[in-house]
């Protein structure tokens, strides 16, 4: 059983293996994990909900091999996602950074937890504040 | 009172979120081209892989770039627009063929007619990538300092042109931003 699970990790684990290029990029490991990292981090601006890691679009082709060569030559991580934003703006970065523009879109989840929290204690507080005046509810008072 | 106030303040805000967010222009991507210079390229030109063509050589003079392929079907959609934008001759049209076949091209231009005044072939990409396009046809507009003063991505109309470009003609031939 336990082989069997360990067996089925290793398929899944496979399936999650880079397979959009032929072959793999980078003859070094840490080269090729970095690589497929910024290839997920990167949109392909015809598709829009890919990352250029998932989209066969000759436009994601042509930008993997802008990556791999900015890989190659050296540059940073940095310096590469700079690259990409002077000639697509923001919009090329899978994760939209933190700016005035987009707080809200940040700030969003946490501010509908705090306001439904907020209106959660209010409604409780004020029920539990009422006299049970329903004839047919017994209430638990009663039992 | 604020019973029924908060509620309808929520929908209002709402309806306002939809309605604008309806309104809004999501294909559309601004350029963060504008404004600044245009990217520089040399690549072989459609009609003779021995020749090379430049945008450099156009220092000095403002002009369109057409970004286009004959796998596109908004480029033939433009063709027309193209050829009168051309016969006006108001700026030269510089033509940049993207991912595409030069004998494809070369038919495509022979056929429809030919609205540049030069087509860079720009088989790879790579000139494409500089200039931050991701969806022919796209049509930037270059002042004569060799800024980039506009960018239309869809296809472009004679409409188009004369609202949204020759507005802005004169300061291309300037030369200020």
């Amino acid at each position: 059983m336990k082989q069997f699970f360990l067996a089925l990790v290793l398929a899944l684990c496979g399936l999650q293996a880079f397979a959009i290029d032929k072959a793999p990029a980078f003859e070094d490991p840490v080269q090729q994990a970095r690589y497929e990292r910024l290839s997920r981090e990167l949109r392909c601006l015809v598709c829009r909900s890919e990352t250029i890691a998932d989209s066969n679009a000759q436009l994601a082709t042509d930008l993997r091999r802008q990556l791999r060569e900015l890989m190659a030559a050296g540059k940073s991580d940095q310096e590469i996602m700079k690259y990409m934003t002077d000639r697509y703006g923001d919009y090329v970065l899978y994760k939209p950074p933190v700016s005035p523009r987009t707080w809200l879109l940040w700030a969003a989840p946490a501010l509908l937890v705090i306001g439904g929290g907020i209106a959660a204690a209010i409604v409780i507080s004020r029920k539990s504040k009422l006299s049970d005046t329903d004839p047919a509810d017994p209430g638990l008072g009663d039992t | 009172m604020l019973k029924y106030l908060v509620p309808i303040g929520l929908f209002a805000a709402l309806v306002g979120f939809l309605y604008f967010g309806l309104g809004r222009d999501k294909q559309t991507l601004p350029s963060p081209l504008i404004g600044k210079s245009a990217p520089v390229f040399e690549l072989t030109r459609l009609e003779d892989p021995a020749k090379t063509f430049s945008n450099a050589e156009l220092a000095g003079k403002p002009y369109v770039l057409n970004v286009w392929g004959t796998w596109c079907v908004g480029c033939r959609q433009e063709h027309g627009a193209l050829l009168e934008i051309a016969r006006r001759g108001e700026v030269p049209i510089v033509g940049l063929n993207w991912n595409d076949d030069r004998e494809a091209a070369l038919g495509w231009l022979q056929q429809l007619g030919n609205p540049y005044a030069v087509t860079a072939f720009d088989g790879e990409g790579r000139a494409a990538i500089d200039w931050g396009v991701y969806g022919a046809p796209e049509t930037f507009l270059v002042g004569a300092n060799g800024t980039v003063i506009k960018k239309h991505i869809a296809p472009l109309t004679v409409e188009i042109w004369e609202q949204e470009f020759v507005p802005l003609l004169p300061q291309a031939k300037a030369g200020s931003p």
